[in-house]
């Protein structure tokens, strides 16, 4: 593991998902899709850690599974606070509800995460009526307060989801998960449904936010621009599994697994006058109900070896690198892949 | 405030001011702009209103015998030897038995005539139990009469008998759907929400209902209603049989919409604040279905109303002395009847009428409540 500069947050240890696949008439449990597959993962407080991934890799998953909103299969979340060491995966019914406090998430959809029968005010105020006890006062001047966080006018109180664009919306489901000051966000794609322009002014407002309140970030994405511009750290996700794992620098200029190397040469390049080959990657995404042997990238990997088949790599410190960067590869030294300039 | 001139409000800082529309306004918008929907709510509204007042509305009362067998309908006119007559006048008539046909032959006698007043004094009756009144709201005069839809066998007035009718036939449709409701929205509720295999039991426990057939199984549970039972037990033990199969689609719909809504964002939003399942279900999936319930409920309705005439029409729903529209179009079951006396068809049309502005009612409140149709904005 990456050494924390300064205490982790949260230490995830072999966290897994697995959603039974029934069939026939007696609903039999037939098979199992593995969403998440033993990951492993420290967050450091007061960093952006980035999860990266194509769809279906097991990012979102992950990202709920520490926060409970689906329960996990197998692991432990220890979640470290001044209170002392909680683990998150153990916790029962009002414990969780207490752990609540200090974790939340800014969803993905704008327009799905906010219910369109509620006002704003009810809506930022549900964790403070679920979980704190203040007089409606109290209530209303935290919610305005929350709304000028946001970058929100207070007159706004009492319109519907339905009278915003996507960019207030997104910031309406910031200033709930921001209600009771959680040390941890999860930001499950928060800003890939918003357009360009607004996605850098929602992006500078959890940075700002990061800023003055010291939030620790959970940033999954899909776009490694976003990826790039926000989080310290970035780890890369394929069919459940964290491949590779490292500085956001080091991550994108210098990738030491292929599928990160084909990911990357995906992004777009802005200047049309610099001509970039391609890495074009075979094949689908396997079908984590039935993953490949050995490494699960093999069949599409175009450095692939005999012991690809067989063998899975472990998530190892790369040697001959400065600073910490690991990755899942039998080849990882080897290899000499290009990352983005 | 003209509605399909304004530009929903949606998006943009820039409307700053704009009007704080509830999601329940915007489906008022919505459901006002379906002018047969509202249409209906006047229909609707009227034979409730009728039904209430019904004993103070029928000029008679329903038992009462006129003495004047099949009498076609006969309504006063304002037109007498081509002058204008106000208030309309109702002539005097005399009945002749035609000695080749056997018919009776109703002649008019336009020297004798009877002004419609309004609450004029006629047979006593009383609002269930209570105000017992002579107090008619129109009528004419004791020796006049006239029939809106005609006479039965017995001379009794169909309108009448059609307006005591509504009583039962309106009544049961609301009453079934109460029941109905209640039983499809817990047993839906907790299929969809608890899922595994409390749903799989509710699922296939409905997929038998619904793989009777209905008439029939209508026609053994009433045939095994109590024969001394009065009117009243009679009237409710149908309700319940009713609703006992009604229930099914409502069941399905309730437990459709928890199915998608738990899946919601919101929801999962509102669990990872802290909320509670009560405060889950109550605050923010019953909110978010009630509307299409609503719709769905207001469809319902006529079937019922439809069953329970299909009941008494047959025989084994509600009989004589009970009035419903069913009961009376038992008297139209025979094809002499209706070649002599087809007015007796009437209660009929009035099923029709009514069933029409339940659907159309429903059409257009399930449209208000369909967030994805934005037709009437456009």
């Amino acid at each position: 593991m990456i050494e924390a500069q300064t205490a982790p947050l949260l230490e995830i240890r072999g966290l897994s998902k697995r959603f039974p696949i029934h069939s026939g008439l007696s609903r039999r449990v037939t098979g199992e899709v593995r969403a998440i597959d033993g990951i492993d993962l420290n967050i450091t407080r007061g960093e952006t850690l980035g999860l990266v991934g194509e769809s279906g890799c097991g990012k979102s998953t992950t990202g709920r599974a520490i926060l409970r909103a689906i329960e996990p299969s197998a692991g432990e979340i220890l979640f470290h606070d001044r209170d002392g060491t909680v683990d998150v995966a153990k916790l029962g019914r009002t414990e969780l509800k207490r752990i609540r406090r200090k974790m939340q998430m800014v969803f993905q959809d704008p327009y799905a995460s906010l219910n369109p029968r509620m006002n704003v005010e009810e809506i930022i105020a549900e964790p403070l009526i679920c979980l704190d006890h203040l007089t409606h006062k109290q209530r209303r001047d935290r919610v305005v307060e929350l709304l000028e966080l946001v970058g929100l006018n207070a007159s706004y109180l009492l319109r519907y989801p339905h009278t915003f664009s996507g960019g207030q919306r997104q910031r309406i489901g910031i200033a709930r998960a921001l209600a009771l000051e959680p040390d941890f966000v999860v930001c499950d794609e928060a800003v890939s449904a918003l357009d360009v322009s607004v996605q850098a002014q929602v992006l500078n407002l959890l940075s700002d936010i990061q800023e003055r309140l010291g939030t620790t970030y959970l940033f999954i994405s899909h776009d490694l621009g976003v990826i790039e511009h926000q989080c310290d750290r970035v780890a890369v996700m394929y069919l459940g599994r964290i491949v590779e794992f490292a500085e956001t620098e080091a991550l994108l200029r210098t990738p030491k697994m292929p599928y990160v190397e084909a990911l990357l040469s995906a992004v777009p390049e802005p200047d049309p006058h610099v001509r970039r080959e391609r890495v074009a990657i075979r094949g689908e995404v396997a079908d984590p109900a039935n993953r490949p042997s050995g490494c699960p990238f093999h069949p599409r990997c175009p450095y692939a070896q005999e012991v690809c088949k067989s063998t899975v790599p472990p998530l190892r410190q790369v040697e001959g690198v400065t600073g910490p960067h690991l990755a899942a590869c039998h080849f990882a030294e080897a290899l000499s892949l290009r990352g983005v300039a | 405030m003209s509605v399909t001139a304004k530009p929903l409000p949606i998006g943009g800082g820039s409307v700053r001011g704009a009007p704080v529309e509830s999601p329940l306004t915007l489906m008022w918008y919505k459901f006002r702009a379906h002018r047969l929907a509202v249409a209906s709510i006047w229909v609707i509204a009227a034979l409730y209103l009728t039904a209430i007042f019904a004993n103070w509305i029928a000029p008679f009362d329903p038992e009462s015998r006129t003495g004047l067998p099949f009498s076609p309908p006969s309504w006063p006119t304002v037109m007498v030897d081509g002058e204008f007559v106000w208030p309309p006048v109702a002539f005097g008539v005399s009945q002749q038995l035609d000695r080749k046909t056997f018919k009776r032959v109703y002649a008019i006698d336009t020297s004798k005539r009877y002004p419609v007043q309004l609450f004029i004094a006629g047979d006593r009756h009383s609002w269930f139990g209570l105000f017992p009144t002579d107090m008619h709201l129109f009528g004419v005069d004791k020796g006049g009469a006239f029939f809106l839809m005609g006479t039965d066998s017995l001379g009794r007035d169909v309108f009448s008998r059609m307006v005591y009718g509504s009583r039962i036939s309106l009544s049961i449709g609301l009453v079934g759907v109460a029941i109905s409701l209640v039983l499809g929205v817990i047993l839906g509720g907790i299929s969809g929400y608890f899922g595994g295999w409390v749903d799989l039991a509710v699922q296939r426990l409905i997929e038998i209902i619904q793989c009777f057939p209905s008439i029939p199984l209508w026609m053994a549970l009433a045939a095994a209603l109590p024969h001394d039972w009065t009117t009243i037990q009679v009237y409710f033990g149908i309700t319940v049989i009713l609703s006992l199969v009604g229930w099914t689609d409502l069941a399905r719909v309730v437990r459709g919409r928890f199915l998608s809504l738990r899946e919601e964002d919101f929801v999962m939003a509102a669990r990872l604040a802290g909320a509670s399942e009560a405060r889950i279900i109550g605050k923010h999936l019953l909110p978010s279905f009630m509307s299409h319930i609503i719709a769905s409920v207001t469809l319902s309705i006529p079937s019922m109303i439809l069953a329970e005439t299909a009941l008494s029409f047959l025989g084994i729903g509600l009989t004589p002395p009970a009035l419903s529209w069913g009961v009376l179009l038992q008297d139209a079951q025979n094809v002499n009847t209706l070649a002599t006396a087809p007015w007796l068809l009437l209660p009929g049309a009035l099923v029709i009428v009514t069933v029409l502005a339940f659907n159309f009612l429903g059409d257009g409140l399930r449209d208000a409540a369909d967030p994805f149709s934005r037709e009437s904005f456009k």
